[in-house]
């Protein structure tokens, strides 16, 4: 058996070992990672655990050995992230709080603060950016990392520089990541997803295939539930039976996706590590405190988020040709309309009026449970929101809310609003992810 | 039913009706053509709920009848027989349709024709009548300025109506999405005078206007409040009217825009095509220069970089800068058909107006950009 390489992930040391694990010779620590092509691979995904959680247990050490839940603590509020702790009693992200605290009756439930995290999650990528410009953040707390030609400028190979960016995080941050290395994308994150907390998994290209063939399709990056569904329809539920089919076959039977599962079972990805994701749509939405049917209140709350979503295009500089109505019904069924204007817009006047028109017909007495607004297809602001020659209206309520954003950017988000803002309600925001 | 047509026949028909039925629909019978075999001759009949087009085709009729089939799938099956050939629609046991032309035979699923949905047109009280060239000139004026935004449906189409001028009365074509505006205007016809104004549909218009694409004679109008009929040649199309109030429109049309320029319409044209190609594809603004007789365009793109182009240009005012949207702006050249065309401004936020010095009868609003 030839020797393999071998990397401590305490003291960085690099040796020769094996088979099976092997303590480091230098320092004795037993969290080494080996693999034979430990010292050639170049992309990373890295995941902080727990993220949410972490945060809020280094902040307060008395939460330490406490199962600790983030999320909405109204009546409907949902777990956006549960402690190792609280995981072991199930509780699991996306589930309804009431449910999560049946579980674990004891555990600490807390509100999230997004604010604090979003600072943390900046710091990480900051960190991860002095190691390579090519960082692709997926979420707040998640990465994707191409190191490649970076040997040369930091001496030392990439699984290297990611042992000790984890543990510089920890130091300095005071979280813990789990990072996946692997010749592409889809390998890396499912690498960094095995071993979590604190993990450091590497797959190859040699062993990639034995390593996904006992996996259930639905890990496959892109099967959803709906193609899951139809594959198993066709008695298809394992990586493995994929790696035993042609690609014109598959090809034949589902088409492009056909080709993608056929180069994803062989863990063959070639998407590309890309620093700038354009984004694509911004959002906002609110999961209500009980469900509404009646228009006038449903608007109440589509106009707040018409609000959100205008502020979020202006921050970033967007104007969006695409305005989606998005509802949730009590029993959970997804319910969106979109509408494409004329001209592109910024304005939460526009976004509501259009929304509204949209929500006006779904408001026949079924009860929503969720309302969100957003806009895509982005155009340049330069060309978005016109003067009107048919309906000054428009183009007053253009100028007005010029004005407001200005008085705003002096005074403050509260120095001045609408009548229609006021809180009438108090509903629990979705801590989700407002952008896709 | 039993019919022998010859396929060139049936492939132009079907091609006419066949484009007004939607690629999906949640009716299964709305995706059927009716063929309606009677008296040597057949009509075929599609319908989308909102239009209906009726276009009769000479054919050997051995046994009257009618029948639904799928009218994209016959469609394709006519246009890949050879040419020349004569193809047998046979209904067979009254839910087959028995396709057969040469060597080729294909069995078809039909429906009733009993379930066909037939558009009650009502009464059409209002009857005139445009020759093609007419008519293609008011839609060819108006309807690059149709709205497609569904929340100003009423923007959806063209405002046919007769509208009273200084010339006294004109059958008047209007369109705007907020941004640009185009009004076409004629004769009234006999027959016209007291008509409403209508909306017709944007779909509608676009129908018309391919099936007149290689007609020259006469086409017949009738209306009322809700539906719309034109019938020509062999086709007969009934469309409903846009519910809805067409805004004011005439409040938009600026009386005192004093300053005037005036140039070569292809030259500018050309001109503002080519600067507006340094705009990257989602910035679309020009600057016009004016100043004496030398008129400037340019683009200034954060992105991509600058452009800039003069020509030679007849102004009276003083020197003015103001912003267009280059492709609204060369909507409106594409439809000038004179050499020159004209320019009257006011300020560099006002409504500007174009017109075409060959065509007195059609004039353009454009909004400028706020820039």
């Amino acid at each position: 058996m030839t020797p393999v390489p071998f990397l401590c992930r305490d003291g960085f040391h690099r040796f020769e070992g094996g088979p099976g694990p092997t303590p480091c010779p230098v320092c004795g620590s037993r969290r080494t990672v080996s693999h034979a092509e430990l010292e050639r691979l170049t992309i990373a995904h890295m995941d902080c655990d727990a993220f949410y959680a972490t945060i809020e247990k280094r902040d307060d050490p008395s939460l330490k050995d406490k199962p600790l839940i983030i999320g909405g603590t109204g009546g409907r509020g949902v777990v956006s992230t549960a402690c190792y702790i609280a995981r072991l009693s199930g509780v699991r992200s996306a589930m309804p709080m009431y449910q999560a605290r049946k579980l674990c009756p004891d555990a600490v439930v807390m509100m999230p603060n997004m604010g604090k995290y979003k600072e943390a999650g900046l710091q990480v990528r900051a960190m991860m950016a002095r190691l390579t410009p090519l960082v692709e953040p997926v979420s707040i707390d998640e990465a994707f990392m191409d190191l490649s030609g970076t040997e040369r400028l930091h001496g030392a190979p990439p699984a290297v520089m990611l042992a000790r960016l984890a543990a510089d995080i920890e130091r300095e941050i005071g979280i813990t990541i789990s990072v996946g290395l692997a010749p592409n994308k889809f390998l890396a994150k499912l690498a960094s997803d095995m071993q979590k907390p604190r993990g450091f998994t590497v797959i190859g290209e040699g062993d990639a295939k034995a390593i996904l063939a006992p996996l259930p399709i639905s890990r496959i990056y892109g099967v959803g539930a709906q193609m899951a569904t139809k594959l198993q329809k066709d008695g298809l539920t394992m990586i493995s039976q994929l790696q035993g089919m042609d690609e014109s076959r598959l090809v034949r039977r589902y088409g492009d996706m056909g080709s993608r599962l056929y180069h994803l079972a062989r863990g063959e990805d070639r998407r590309r590590v890309s620093a700038d994701q354009p984004v694509k749509s911004v959002s906002s939405e609110i999961t209500l405190d009980r469900d509404l049917a009646d228009l006038a209140a449903l608007e109440n709350h589509l106009w707040r988020q018409a609000e959100r979503t205008s502020e979020g295009l202006k921050k970033k500089g967007l104007a969006a040709l695409t305005i989606t109505l998005k509802l949730k019904t009590s029993m959970h069924r997804i319910v969106t309309r979109s509408r494409t204007l004329d001209t592109p817009t910024q304005l939460a006047e526009t976004l509501f009026e259009v929304g509204r028109d949209m929500l006006k017909p779904l408001a026949d007495g079924t009860p929503y449970r969720l309302i969100g607004i957003g806009g895509s297809q982005f155009r340049s602001p330069e060309e978005a929101d016109q003067p009107d020659l048919i309906d000054p209206g428009r183009t007053k309520r253009a100028t007005a809310e010029r004005a407001l954003d200005a008085l705003r950017a002096k005074f403050g988000r509260d120095a001045i609003g609408k009548g229609r803002s006021l809180p009438a309600k108090t509903a629990v925001d979705n801590p989700e992810k407002n952008q896709k | 039913m039993k019919v022998s047509i010859e396929r060139n026949a049936l492939l132009k028909t079907l091609g006419h009706v066949q484009s007004v039925v939607e690629r999906r629909n949640t009716m299964p019978i709305l995706s059927n053509v009716m063929i309606e075999a009677d008296g040597g001759k057949v009509s075929l009949t599609a319908t989308d709920l909102d239009i209906a087009i009726v276009e009769e085709t000479e054919a050997k009729v051995g046994r009257p009848g009618a029948t639904t089939v799928p009218a994209h799938t016959l469609f394709d099956i006519a246009r890949k027989l050879p040419d020349g050939s004569e193809v047998d629609l046979s209904l067979e046991d009254g839910d087959r349709l028995v396709v057969t032309a040469g060597r080729s035979r294909f069995t078809l699923a039909c429906l009733d024709r009993d379930e066909f949905p037939v558009m009650n047109e009502g009464n059409l009280p209002h009857r005139f009548a445009l020759v093609a060239g007419e008519l293609k000139r008011l839609i060819d004026k108006a309807r690059f300025a149709v709205s497609t935004e569904e929340t100003r449906y009423y923007l959806n189409g063209i405002y046919l109506h007769v509208a009273e001028s200084s010339e006294g009365q004109r059958l008047r074509a209007v369109a705007t999405d907020g941004h640009r505006l185009a009004q076409v205007e004629q004769d009234v016809p006999d027959g016209a005078a007291g008509m409403p104004g209508v909306i017709v549909p944007r779909k509608t218009v676009a129908e018309i206007r391919k099936l007149v694409e290689e007609y020259e004679g006469e086409v017949k109008i009738a209306l009322s409040d809700t539906k719309i009929r034109f019938s020509f040649g062999h086709v007969i199309v009934t469309s409903k009217l846009i519910d809805g109030t067409f805004p004011d429109y005439s409040r938009v049309i600026p009386q005192g825009n004093d300053k005037r320029l005036e140039m070569d319409c292809r030259l500018f044209a050309e001109a503002t095509d080519r600067v507006s190609t340094i705009s990257s594809d989602k910035t679309r603004s020009v600057k016009l220069s004016m100043n004496g007789d030398t008129l400037t365009l340019s683009v200034n793109s954060p992105d991509s970089g600058t452009a800039t182009e003069e020509l030679q240009a007849a102004y009276t005012g003083d020197p003015m800068d103001i912003g267009f949207n280059s492709r609204y702006l060369l909507d409106i050249l594409a439809q000038v058909e004179g050499d020159t065309v004209q320019v009257f401004l006011a300020d560099p936020q006002a409504p500007t107006i174009l017109r075409d010095l060959m065509d007195e009868g059609a004039l353009y609003v454009l909004m400028p950009m706020r820039v």
